[in-house]
């Protein structure tokens, strides 16, 4: 495997990066040392593991914690507060007696942040909710980079009328606006009686393939551009033109002097890919057309939430508060990846 | 009556005149003071009526609400707040006719020199190009209501050459007459005569839809309909007072509706006294805000009107009756009320029927200690023998409402409940806009489904034939109002029955409805959840909030001077 390394290209690292101690490292432990001495961006991707942690113990919290079933309406339900029977959905107290209000933010096991308009445990369904979250965002980021790493490597190093085709055929996908796109492919899919059939199996519409699927696709050809550039670029490389002078096939071209060269874009994209694709999953949600009831996301609760602004501004805020954090988390920790992975760009902005 | 869309629910349903008389006027605020004339009454509603805008064609209580204080029929409901609300009077017509020929054969008089807002007489002959017009531009109820005149089987084959002169609606300028004939007696004739269908349109009128109200007779006229932007309405000056009871003079100089704000700032426009009444539902979160800071501003009246989710009967797993009924056992319908706003709100329910409802008769066999009439409690041990008894186990449903908040927590709640009896179930939310003719066609193949009706008029066949009669089914239709697509030959034959019988022996007919009513209810073509109360807020100025069961808030009756 050949790697393409920055002081091949003749860039002037500083004195720190070329000490004698980097003679003999790998990029990858080169990228991986820049990256551990980054502490912005180790903060971040702890406060990124400690989110994914905390979402997928959903299941603890909900049944050891706060002993509660965040799918089940509990709407005539009650619980004890301070030694006190309270329901869970309070009848106004005002002089006509209007109006129904969900109990608020307890700061205790038991309905933490409140409960929703179906009396369920709020903070339940923010841990379950980022579950579906990240399930979505992780694999529809891993789908979206996949794929177009995939094409980018066909269209690239093959070019002419492979490269037209599957260039052209992002172009159209890119056309269309992000979200009509996946507001458009859901209506359909979630409308359709038998959600969607893919021949060998069939997915329902409230499953969470659905809105993973629809999401990976639509982001397809954002990452696949920069990629694409890059195999253009490196297809005309010396260490790939030695490949090919020494008998090498395409399938070895690619995938041995080509691809991990683009590796390390693909792995910056990554994280910013996740946080895009976790917003676009909330959004999508939101309006009712990504993850299904009684299922719950982020962008569901913060829909429930909506209702509620008024009287119990949790339901909403809470979810809110983990997109930021997450949100958050991924780009301050992609920005850093960048850095240690493209020293180049460092280079230059200094 | 169908609302016009969810977020317009809670202000949509229909009457409860007799409830307010035997509460002794429950409202929670009766008129007040009666003020004075003069001024703009601003109204606020999120969006415009959906649909045409014309009069023969609009189906929905926010523009009937406009339509009865610029147009008129041969009857009217009486203008006023209560149970005299629902009764029939005379308005374009000097008096109401007794029927002839067993009901068939109907003779009006017209009152003279009426005018129309732009000026032309109105003529004996315009009632009968109106109810042409009614069929050339496909009105909804062309079929259903004035099906019976003579002469409109042809008009509804061929609706362009449609022509009632001859037989059907026959008038006579030279002395002010129509008659109507028709084909079988029609106990609700007169009442039909009373809505907006019927109301009585100038020879200028096109033969197709228009965009705005053509001129009508009544105090107001129509001076601007932006779909977008809010409706304007402006005193008729050829109007002169011929019945206070059908159409008094209104009270406000002009009447604006505007459209555009989410219902959470109509609220606040309304607090801070830059609006005078919001059309669509007060948001829950804000009840208690309302209860507390303005409870002198609140109006509440018992609706004649439904919530419920509806069953498919042709469609597993709800075409198996004991799965119908086990649903019913189980839905706790004090936390439904909770969802709507609390029991201030609504109240429960279990059959077909509002309360006090001609041909009412308390019936409620899906309750813990069934007897009283009255829903209690949920039988949930009852419920789960009878899924185990249906052997429907395990089958999915999708849950099917819009994506209002409330109505879509109704729909979670049943996705809850269907779940924990064992199903699997799945919410499908779809846009107010859509779901409602989505549900009725039945090429979707839609399980269960969330509705509401209110009364188009006070009569039993209202709510049973058109919500569960076999003519109401229209395969494949967007509009088929018999959601749980139950037609049984026998319960039809009864209904016909109770239609004949009602116009020679309401009473004993209303005998019939009741029976009626228990029998479908057992059959559990819905679950009947709740029937709603309807909540006004009014600003600071307003005067003289009247609520009629038919018409609901009488704009043009409240002052704003």
């Amino acid at each position: 495997m050949a790697v393409f390394e920055p002081e091949a290209e003749g860039i002037v690292l500083d004195a720190e990066e070329t000490g004698g101690d980097i003679v003999g490292r790998s990029p990858w432990a080169l990228a991986g040392r820049r990256l551990l001495r980054n502490r912005i961006s180790l903060a971040a991707l702890t406060l990124f593991l400690l989110i994914v942690v905390v979402s997928f113990g959903a299941p603890i919290y909900a049944h050891d914690i706060a002993h509660t079933d965040p799918f089940a309406s509990n709407v005539t339900g009650t619980i004890k507060l301070n030694g006190k029977t309270v329901d869970v959905i309070q009848q106004g107290t005002g002089k006509l007696g209007l109006g129904e209000t969900p109990i608020g933010p307890t700061w205790s096991s038991q309905y933490f942040l409140g409960a929703d308009n179906q009396g369920r445990d709020v903070a339940a369904r923010v841990l379950y909710g980022g579950r579906s979250s990240l399930i979505i965002g992780l694999s529809s980021a891993a789908l979206a980079c996949l794929l177009a790493l995939l094409f980018a490597l066909v269209a690239g190093f093959f070019g002419g009328f492979t490269d037209t085709i599957i260039s052209r055929l992002m172009d159209l996908v890119w056309a269309f606006p992000v979200y009509l796109l996946a507001i458009s492919l859901a209506t359909v899919l979630l409308t359709s009686a038998h959600g969607l059939n893919l021949g060998l199996f069939t997915l329902s519409a409230s499953s969470l393939w659905i809105p993973l699927l629809i999401i990976g696709l639509i982001y397809v050809p954002y990452v696949y551009r920069p990629i694409r550039g890059q195999v253009l670029s490196l297809r005309e490389k010396e260490f790939v033109e030695a490949a090919i002078a020494q008998g090498a096939g395409s399938f070895r071209l690619i995938f041995r002097e080509i691809l991990p060269n683009v590796l390390s874009t693909v792995i910056v994209l990554l994280p910013l890919m996740i946080a895009t694709t976790i917003l676009t999953e909330s959004a999508l949600s939101y309006l009712s057309i990504g993850v299904q009831a009684p299922q719950a996301s982020w962008g569901t609760i913060i829909q429930d939430g909506q209702a509620l602004l008024y009287t119990r501004p949790w339901v909403a805020i809470g979810p809110g508060i983990m997109i930021l954090l997450t949100v958050l988390a991924l780009n301050v920790f992609g920005d850093g990846l960048r850095d240690a992975l493209d020293p180049r760009s460092k280079v230059r902005s200094r | 009556m169908r609302p016009r869309s969810l977020f317009q629910l809670l202000a949509l349903f229909g009457v409860a005149a007799l409830v307010l008389s035997a509460c002794g006027g429950s409202s929670k605020k009766k008129s007040s003071a009666a003020g004075g004339s003069g001024g703009t009454l601003t109204t606020l509603a999120q969006a415009a009526a959906p649909g045409s805008p014309d009069p023969q064609i609009n189906y929905t209580l926010q523009e009937w609400q406009m339509l009865i204080m610029t147009h008129d029929g041969l009857t009217a409901f009486k203008k006023a707040g209560g149970l005299a609300g629902t009764q029939v009077v005379p308005d374009l017509a000097t008096t109401i006719p007794n029927p002839t020929e067993g009901g068939k054969t109907y003779v009006f008089t017209l009152r003279k020199g009426i005018k129309f807002s732009d000026g032309t007489t109105l003529k004996a002959s315009d009632v009968t190009r109106t109810f042409e017009r009614n069929f050339a531009v496909h009105g909804p109820t062309a079929g259903t209501f004035y099906k019976t005149i003579v002469g409109a089987a042809a008009c509804l084959k061929t609706p362009a050459t449609c022509d009632l002169s001859k037989n059907g609606v026959i008038a006579d300028d030279a002395n002010n007459t129509v008659t109507f004939h028709l084909t079988s007696g029609d106990p609700e004739f007169l009442q039909k005569l009373a809505v907006p269908f019927a109301s009585i349109l100038p020879p200028s009128t096109p033969m197709k839809a228009v965009q705005i109200p053509p001129p009508g007779t009544g105090p107001y006229k129509f001076v601007e309909y932006n779909l977008h932007k809010g409706i304007k309405l402006v005193r008729n000056p050829f109007f002169k007072v011929w019945s206070k009871d059908a159409q008094p003079a209104g009270k406000p100089d002009v009447i604006i509706q505007k459209f555009g704000l989410g219902p959470e700032a109509e609220v606040t426009q309304v607090e801070n006294g830059q609006a005078d009444w919001m059309f669509d539902p007060v948001p829950a979160d804000r009840l208690n805000e309302l209860s507390n800071k303005f409870p002198d501003q609140v109006h509440i009246n018992p609706l004649t009107a439904d919530y419920y989710m509806a069953f498919n009967v042709r469609v597993p797993p709800f075409n198996n009756l004991d799965a119908r009924r086990a649903v019913n056992y189980a839905t706790d319908r004090n936390a439904l009320v909770k969802i709507y706003g609390g029991p201030k709100l609504a109240v429960p329910s279990c059959q077909i029927l509002p309360p006090n409802f001609p041909g009412y008769k308390p019936y409620c066999p899906y309750t813990k200690n069934p007897g009283s009439g009255k829903w209690t409690a949920p039988d949930l041990a009852k419920a789960k023998q009878l899924i185990a008894a249906s052997g429907t186990k395990g089958a999915s449903v999708k849950v099917n409402t819009d994506t209002t908040d409330t109505n879509k927590a109704f729909g979670l709640y049943f996705v809850g409940l269907l779940n924990s009896l064992g199903y699997k179930a799945s919410l499908q939310a779809l846009s107010p806009d859509l779901q409602y003719a989505y549900c009725q066609n039945s090429k979707n193949k839609v399980q269960f489904c969330w509705s509401a009706w209110s009364q188009d008029y006070p009569a039993a066949s209202d709510f049973i034939n058109i919500l569960f009669g076999c003519s109401s089914f229209v395969p494949n239709s967007d509009a088929s109002p018999n959601l749980s697509e139950y037609c049984n030959k026998s319960v039809q034959a009864q209904i016909d029955q109770a239609l004949k019988q009602a116009i020679t022996d309401p009473t004993g007919a209303n005998v019939k409805w009741a029976a009626i009513d228990k029998e479908i209810t057992d059959q559990a073509g819905w679950v009947e959840m709740f029937n709603p109360k309807q909540l006004d807020f009014t600003g600071k100025r307003v005067k003289g909030y009247q609520f009629s069961p038919q018409w609901y808030f009488l704009l043009d009756l409240a002052s704003v001077k």
